[in-house]
C-alpha cells in the first residue's frame, strides 16, 4: 500500500503506478514527452517560460501528500501520473455488470467506446491551455496570473493522465490517438479541438473566470462520471484528478466573486445605487453587473451543450456497460441498472415548452446535467450573497435551459433567459439585452491591463481574501525574469 | 465529562464546495446539501487529512463551542458565526466578559432557552485572560481498576474565590505550559458535578466528573492531579442547562457515562432543598458495565422515591447488549404519562453518538400516547424545557 502512494522520481516521469517496470509503456512516454514539452512552448502560455511559479505540485497522492508548493519555471514542472489508491475488491456501482469485479484491464467489446469517451475528454485539456495562452499578459495581479498558471500545469497534467491510459490499455491504436492529442490545436480551421466550447476564444479575464467557473466544472461532471468507471485505471485516473480539478472551480468561482465585489465597493464609494445605469458604472473603471450576468449567460448555456443530447443511446450504452456511471452513484438509491425507471426531459415542439418523463437510461446525460445546474447554483447564490451584503438591489441568475442553446432540443429555439418563448426576429433584435455585445467585450478588454507588483491587483478586481498557501497578501507568486 | 472541543468547520464564504475535502476524510465526517459543506462534530476526530486538498483554505476554521453546531445548523450559513479563529493554533475561546453579571456583547443569547423557574446564573467571570487559581481538595476513580474507563471526580476548593456556580454550568480549565507553537492552550470545559452549595452543603467546592481520554492533553493533565496541586480555571459558563426551581417540575435525565455529571448536581440538589417531593426525578444511565458507571455505588444509595433509576449496559457478560434508548423504550410506561406535561423537562447529556437514537425512542414514546414528537420537542425547547448536550 505504502508504495502507491510514494510517487517516483526516479525516472523523468513521476508516477506511482511503477512505471519503471514497464519498460513498454515507459518508452511510449518518452517518446512522446518532447512533442509534448514543444506542444507546451508553442500553445501554452505565451512567454513566461523562464519565470519562477510559485506552483503546486503533487508528490503523492495522499491528502497529506500531493500539495507541494515551491517555485518551478513551468517547462520544468514534473506533470506525472498519479493514481488514487486501488479500492481493495471495487465492483462496477452500475449497469449490466452491476456487483461484478471492477475491470483492471479493458473488456474487448467496450473497447472503442471506452477509447472514445478517454480521448474526448483527453481533447479538452490541452485545448483548455490554448485557449488561455495570452492571458497571462493582462493578468490583474501575481496572484491571479500563478492562478492561471496553475490551472494550466494541472491541465497539462490531465492530458498526461488520459496518455497513459491511452498508452498502457490500447496498444497502437492508443499512441495514435496519444499523438493526435498534440496535433488538434482549439480554433484552428482544420483541425479544431472536438468539443464546440473549446474552439472559443478566452479574450479576457472574466470570460477565463466564467470558463473556469462554467466550463471546467462541465469538465468536473465528466471526470465524476468516469469517476465510477468499471474500467478500474480509469477511475482511479480521474478520481485523482478531481482533486486538482477543484482548484479550478476555486479560480472560477472566487474570480467572478472578487469582480463582483470590486464593482459593489465602487458603486457604493460613488454613491449609485442604481445597478443598471451601466455608463455611470463603467466610468468607475469596474464591470457592471448586467455586463456580468450577460457573460455568466453565455458561458453557462456553451457549458450546457457540453452535455450532449438530453436523450442519448451513445449515453445509455455507456451507462448499461459501467464504463460512465451518474454523478455520486453509489449514493443514490436505486437499482443502479434503470430497468424501469423514468427521468423527466424538457421537450420543445410547435413553439410549447413541455416535460416528459423518458426511460431514465436514455437520459443519463439529462441527469448529470441537472447535477451540473444545481452544482453551479451554489455560486451564484453565493455571489448574490455578496451583492445583497453591499446593499444594492440586483440578483444573478441561471438562464432557462432552452436559452441559446446550439445542442439538444432547444437548438436554435427563440428562448428568453426567463424561459419565454419569442419569434426568431424578436429574440434577434434582443440579444445584445442578454448575451455580450462586441462593445461589451471591447468594455472589458479595455480594462485589462497587467498590474505586476506584489499585493496590488487592478481596479475592476477586489484582492482574495485568503492567500494561496496561507501566503500573506504582498507574496511574490511569480518572480518575472527580467532579461 | 463536557470538555468541549474546538469545532472543525468548513466557511461558507471561502468554500466552493469543490468536496475533495469529502472526499479525502477517511472517517466520512464531512458532507454537503446543495448549498454547504460541513463537518460533523460528532465524527471528526482533527485527522487533518482534509487541510492539503482544500484549494481555498476554507476547510481551516475552527471554533470553541459550549455545544456543537448541528449539521442541519451548519447547512443554513451563509458565513460563519463570530469569534471564529482562522486557525487551530489561534483558537481562544470566549471573548472576556467585563460585567460578571451580564453577558459580553458578542455573545448571543441562548438560543435554547433555560427553564422558567431556573435561577440566574453568572457567567465567564473569569477570563482566560484572567483565570483563577484554586487548589485541588481530592482526586479519585470513580470506575473500577482494570476497566477500559477511567473516570476521576476530581474536587476544586472555590476558598477565597468568586466564582458562583449553578448545577449543569461549565468550568473551564487553563492548561498550564504553551503548544508547540508557543501559544497557550485552548482552554477545556467540563461540566460541573456538585450543587452550587458545594459537594458538602457550605464547603464552597466543586467536583468534576473526568474521563481520562489516551493521549488527551487535559484529561491526563486533571486525572493526574493530586491533592494541594493548584490549577487555574475559568467560567463559569453555560445558561441554558440549568434545573428548574419549580416543586412541581418533573425532570427526566438522559445520560452516558461522564453525561451523568450533571444530573449527580440536579440530584444533590433536589435531595437538599426539597427532599419531600418525591416521584420528581428519573434517570436513564447507559455504561458498558456497572463498575464502569461513575457513581455507580453512590447512586445506589439514593431511595428510589427520590430517584428512579434506569440503567441499560451495553457489555455485560451473558447479558445481551443493552444501550440508554433500549431502556427507555423497555420502561417506557414508568415516563409515558409525563409526555406533553408543562411541568416536565428533558435533558439529554452525554456522547453525541446516542442523541439519534434517543430521540427515536422519545418520538415512539410520544406517538404511543397519541402526541407528535416534533411538535411536543419543538414546544419544550422553546418553553425551556428540552436540552441536548452531547459531545
Amino acid at each position: 500500500m505504502t508504495e502507491a502512494w510514494e510517487v517516483s522520481y526516479d525516472t523523468q516521469i513521476p508516477n506511482n503506478i511503477g512505471l519503471s517496470s514497464d519498460r513498454r509503456v515507459l518508452k511510449a512516454l518518452e517518446k512522446w514527452h518532447p512533442g509534448y514539452i514543444d506542444w507546451w512552448k508553442g500553445s501554452g502560455p505565451d512567454g513566461f517560460l523562464e519565470d519562477l511559479v510559485y506552483l503546486r505540485t503533487a508528490i503523492s497522492v495522499d491528502p497529506k501528500g500531493w500539495a507541494k508548493f515551491d517555485y518551478v519555471k513551468m517547462p520544468e514542472y514534473r506533470w506525472g501520473i498519479l493514481l488514487a489508491p486501488q479500492v481493495e475488491g471495487r465492483v462496477i456501482p452500475c449497469g449490466q455488470h452491476y456487483g461484478e469485479l471492477a475491470w483492471q484491464e479493458v473488456p474487448g467489446e467496450y473497447r472503442s467506446l471506452m477509447r472514445r469517451l478517454i480521448v474526448i475528454q483527453g481533447d479538452t485539456e490541452p485545448a483548455s491551455v490554448e485557449q488561455q495562452r495570452y492571458l497571462g499578459k493582462t493578468a490583474p495581479s501575481l496572484y491571479d496570473m500563478r492562478n492561471l498558471f496553475q490551472v494550466n500545469v494541472e491541465e497539462g497534467r490531465h492530458l498526461w493522465a488520459m496518455v497513459y491510459l491511452l498508452q498502457k490499455y490500447f496498444g497502437a491504436d492508443g499512441r495514435e490517438e496519444a499523438n493526435e492529442l498534440l496535433k488538434r490545436q482549439s480554433g484552428s480551421e482544420e483541425k479544431p479541438r472536438m468539443l464546440g466550447a473549446f474552439n472559443e476564444e478566452t479574450p479576457d479575464w472574466l470570460s477565463f473566470f466564467m470558463f473556469t467557473y462554467f466550463t471546467d466544472r462541465d469538465g468536473k461532471m465528466q471526470l465524476e462520471a468516469l469517476a465510477q468507471s468499471g474500467f478500474d485505471p480509469l477511475s482511479r485516473t480521474c478520481r485523482f484528478m478531481l482533486t486538482e480539478e477543484a482548484h479550478h472551480m476555486f479560480v472560477g468561482e472566487t474570480g467572478v466573486g472578487r469582480t463582483i465585489q470590486r464593482t459593489c465597493e465602487a458603486m457604493n464609494a460613488a454613491g449609485i445605487t442604481d445597478p443598471n445605469d451601466i455608463n455611470a458604472v463603467r466610468s468607475l473603471g469596474v464591470i457592471d453587473l448586467p455586463t456580468i450576468q450577460k457573460k455568466l449567460n453565455l458561458h453557462y448555456t456553451l457549458s450546457l451543450d457540453l452535455f450532449g443530447r438530453e436523450v442519448s443511446t451513445n449515453a445509455a450504452n455507456a451507462f448499461n456497460a459501467g464504463i460512465k456511471g451518474r454523478y455520486q452513484e453509489p449514493k443514490i438509491d436505486d437499482d443502479h441498472m434503470l430497468t424501469d425507471a423514468t427521468y423527466p426531459v424538457a421537450e420543445f415542439t410547435d413553439g410549447k415548452i413541455m416535460v416528459k418523463d423518458v426511460p431514465a437510461l436514455t437520459a443519463i446525460n439529462m441527469r448529470l446535467r441537472d447535477d451540473y445546474t444545481n452544482d453551479a447554483a451554489g455560486g451564484v447564490k453565493r455571489w448574490n450573497a455578496i451583492i445583497k451584503k453591499h446593499g444594492i438591489d440586483f440578483e444573478l441568475n441561471l438562464p432557462h435551459e432552452g436559452f441559446h442553446r446550439k445542442i439538444g432540443v432547444f437548438e436554435g429555439a427563440p428562448i428568453t433567459p426567463g424561459g419565454l418563448v419569442l419569434s426568431p426576429e424578436e429574440w434577434a433584435a434582443k440579444r445584445d439585452e442578454w448575451l455580450p455585445s462586441k462593445a461589451d467585450g471591447d468594455f472589458i478588454q479595455s480594462l485589462m491591463v497587467t498590474v505586476r507588483e506584489p499585493g496590488e491587483y487592478a481596479g475592476w478586481i477586489a484582492p482574495p481574501r485568503v492567500g494561496i498557501d496561507n501566503k500573506p497578501g504582498d507574496f511574490e507568486y511569480v518572480q518575472i525574469y527580467d532579461a | 465529562m463536557n470538555a468541549l472541543v474546538k469545532q472543525h468547520l468548513i466557511d461558507p464564504e471561502i468554500c466552493i464546495r469543490c468536496h475533495a475535502c469529502e472526499e479525502a476524510c477517511p472517517k466520512d465526517a464531512i458532507s454537503h446539501n446543495s448549498d454547504n459543506v460541513v463537518v460533523d462534530a460528532g465524527i471528526c476526530d482533527g485527522d487533518m487529512s482534509c487541510i492539503g486538498p482544500c484549494p481555498t483554505g476554507a476547510i481551516d476554521n475552527w471554533l470553541m463551542v459550549a455545544a456543537p453546531h448541528p449539521l442541519e445548523t451548519q447547512f443554513e450559513w451563509m458565513e460563519l458565526p463570530e469569534a471564529v479563529t482562522h486557525s487551530p493554533v489561534e483558537a481562544q475561546p470566549d471573548p472576556p466578559a467585563r460585567d460578571a453579571t451580564s453577558t459580553t456583547k458578542k455573545r448571543r443569547p441562548p438560543k435554547i432557552p433555560a427553564p422558567a423557574s431556573a435561577s440566574e446564573p453568572v457567567i465567564n467571570l473569569h477570563t482566560p485572560s484572567r483565570p483563577v487559581e484554586v487548589e485541588v481538595q481530592g482526586n479519585y476513580r470513580l470506575t473500577g481498576e482494570g476497566t477500559e474507563a477511567d473516570i476521576h471526580h476530581i474536587i476544586l476548593s472555590l476558598e477565597g474565590v468568586d466564582y458562583p456556580v449553578l448545577e449543569g454550568q461549565h468550568v473551564g480549565i487553563a492548561l498550564p505550559g504553551k503548544d508547540a507553537n508557543g501559544r497557550s492552550h485552548a482552554q477545556r470545559r467540563y461540566t460541573i458535578s456538585s450543587p452550587r452549595d458545594g459537594e458538602r452543603p457550605g464547603k464552597g467546592n466543586i467536583s468534576l466528573t473526568v474521563r481520562r481520554i489516551p493521549g488527551g492533553l487535559c484529561s491526563n493533565y486533571l486525572c493526574d492531579l493530586k491533592r494541594g496541586d493548584k490549577i487555574e480555571i475559568t467560567g463559569p459558563y453555560g445558561a441554558s442547562f440549568l434545573m428548574p426551581n419549580d416543586p412541581a417540575a418533573r425532570l427526566i435525565m438522559i445520560c452516558t457515562g461522564t453525561g451523568a455529571a450533571p444530573f449527580r448536581a440536579f440530584t444533590m440538589r433536589h435531595q437538599r432543598v426539597m427532599p419531600e417531593v418525591t416521584g420528581a426525578l428519573h434517570l436513564f444511565f447507559g455504561a458498558r458495565s456497572p463498575d464502569q458507571l461513575p457513581y455507580f455505588g453512590p447512586l445506589a444509595k439514593v431511595p428510589d422515591s427520590l430517584l428512579t433509576k434506569h440503567f441499560a449496559f451495553s457489555r455485560v457478560e451473558g447479558a445481551p447488549k443493552q444501550y440508554v434508548q433500549d431502556k427507555l423504550r423497555e420502561d417506557a410506561d414508568s415516563i409515558a404519562p409525563m409526555f406533553g406535561q408543562p411541568t416536565t423537562h428533558i435533558y439529554v447529556c452525554g456522547l453525541k453518538a446516542m442523541e439519534k437514537d434517543v430521540e427515536a425512542a422519545l418520538a415512539e414514546i410520544a406517538a404511543s400516547t397519541g402526541q407528535d414528537w416534533d411538535k411536543l420537542r419543538d414546544e419544550m425547547t422553546n418553553s425551556g424545557r428540552y436540552h441536548i448536550e452531547t459531545y
